[in-house]
């Protein structure tokens, strides 16, 4: 196993983590807003470690770029849905969690 | 196959009967219709592991995107009607605890054992036509086999497939007209993805359009990207002219089947078979026909979604 390889296994099981982590908060987080957060923040992450890893294992800078072209089109539709919920959500007149 | 693949396709396999049960027996339909996009984009995963990319291509742009979006405007139609609601709710708990309601499971039970006994007592490798369509490739026009499939050795179908499209369209406008436009502006975030992924929803239907000839791709796909770029302009209030709504958008519906029948017609004269064309011009011929046929497929689509009959307001 080269270093490259080694790299990405790292880079995926990282983003894999990041994954986790924004599943578990959105199961367990206690509002619509914080999951929200939860969802958004560690998928984006994950998905970039994710990308970076894949991008080390691509056979063709064309596969990079789509590579990169997928993790900006989900960054910009989670963040702007995550803005259209929480929106809707506030005009609805969902409470914001106050310990 | 190694081990992990296995494990992988168990727990998509699994997966998927577990949400189809859930969205299923969900009592709530909005939670329903979320489990069934779910439901969709797994799908389209099985069906990339059964070496398929075409057919997930349709069903995660078709199957989870497009019905998924269709549904929840139903739904916002339905619950803008709320009452007897619960008086539907009582009838179908009442019915499901009658014993009618066995009736439906047991004639499910039969189907699946029939046809997993179908599956079952299938020849374990079976090339199926592919062998036929792989020796007929060359006069197709195209190097798809799937293309190759749809657009010419069985052109009928996709014709037959765009007339039940139009068909759909037509149903839901004698039902009534669409509901009116939302007033007032879309907010930022709206606006601004609108205006930024229109373009490059445009731009990627026409490659995928473009690409169909000779990978996974073709009109049935794009025609769904561009009815997603639709579905995001009516949701951001943006909608056509009324000039347009009339006349203009009636010819693009029915653009798509009225070339396929004229092509049909042309080869039955010239070429003595239905939709056969000649080896030399297939290509462009089809190239032709699937653009035509995307604008149609993405505008039957996106006015799916309006939910109606456009509403002609009389100019004063």
């Amino acid at each position: 196993m080269g270093l490259t390889d080694l790299l990405s296994t790292v880079l995926l099981i990282a983003g894999g983590f990041f994954f986790l982590a924004g599943t578990l908060g959105l199961l367990r987080f206690p509002d619509v807003y914080t999951r929200l957060h939860a969802l958004t923040k560690a998928d984006n992450v994950g998905l970039g470690l994710m990308v970076i890893g894949l991008a080390l294992q691509a056979e063709s800078l064309a596969v990079v770029g789509k590579l990169i072209l997928i993790w900006f089109l989900v960054l910009l539709a989670g963040a702007s849905v995550a803005n259209l919920i929480a929106n809707k959500a506030l005009r609805n007149g969902i409470s914001l969690w106050k310990q | 196959m190694t081990l992990l693949a296995w494990l992988f396709d168990i727990l998509l396999g699994l997966g998927l009967l577990w949400l189809g049960w859930r969205l299923l027996s969900s009592p709530d339909l909005f939670k329903a219709i979320v489990l069934f996009i779910a439901f969709g984009l797994l799908m389209a995963l099985a069906w990339v592991r059964l070496d398929a990319p075409d057919v997930a291509l349709a069903e995660a742009a078709i199957g989870a995107g497009l019905t998924g979006a269709l549904l929840l405007a139903a739904l916002a139609r339905l619950s803008s009607m709320e009452s007897g609601k619960d008086a539907t709710v009582q009838a179908e708990k009442a019915w499901l605890k009658s014993p009618a309601s066995w009736f439906p499971a047991i004639i499910m039970l039969l189907l699946a054992s029939g046809l997993g006994y179908t599956i079952l007592s299938l020849a374990p490798y079976a090339a199926g036509l592919s062998p036929e369509v792989a020796a007929n490739l060359d006069s197709s026009g195209v190097i798809n086999p799937v293309t190759a499939v749809l657009l010419n050795f069985r052109g009928y179908d996709t014709l037959l497939e765009m007339v039940v499209l139009l068909l759909a369209l037509l149903g839901v406008w004698s039902i009534g007209g669409a509901a009116e436009p939302h007033e007032g502006k879309p907010g930022p975030v709206l606006d601004f993805l609108t205006r930024l992924l229109t373009p490059l929803l445009i731009l990627v239907a026409a490659y995928l359009l473009w690409v169909g000839a000779h990978a996974p791709g073709g009109a049935f796909q794009a025609g769904s990207v561009l009815a997603a770029a639709g579905v995001l302009l009516l949701l951001a209030g943006w909608c056509l002219p009324p000039r347009l709504m009339a006349l203009p958008l009636r010819l693009v519906l029915v653009a798509g089947p009225c070339a396929f029948i004229a092509m049909a017609a042309l080869t039955l004269l010239i070429q003595g078979q239905l939709l056969e064309f000649p080896p030399a011009q297939a290509g462009i011929l089809i190239l032709v026909l699937e653009t035509v046929a995307m604008f149609s497929i993405g505008a039957t689509l996106a006015a799916l979604f309006l939910g109606g009959r456009p509403q002609h307001k009389e100019t004063p």
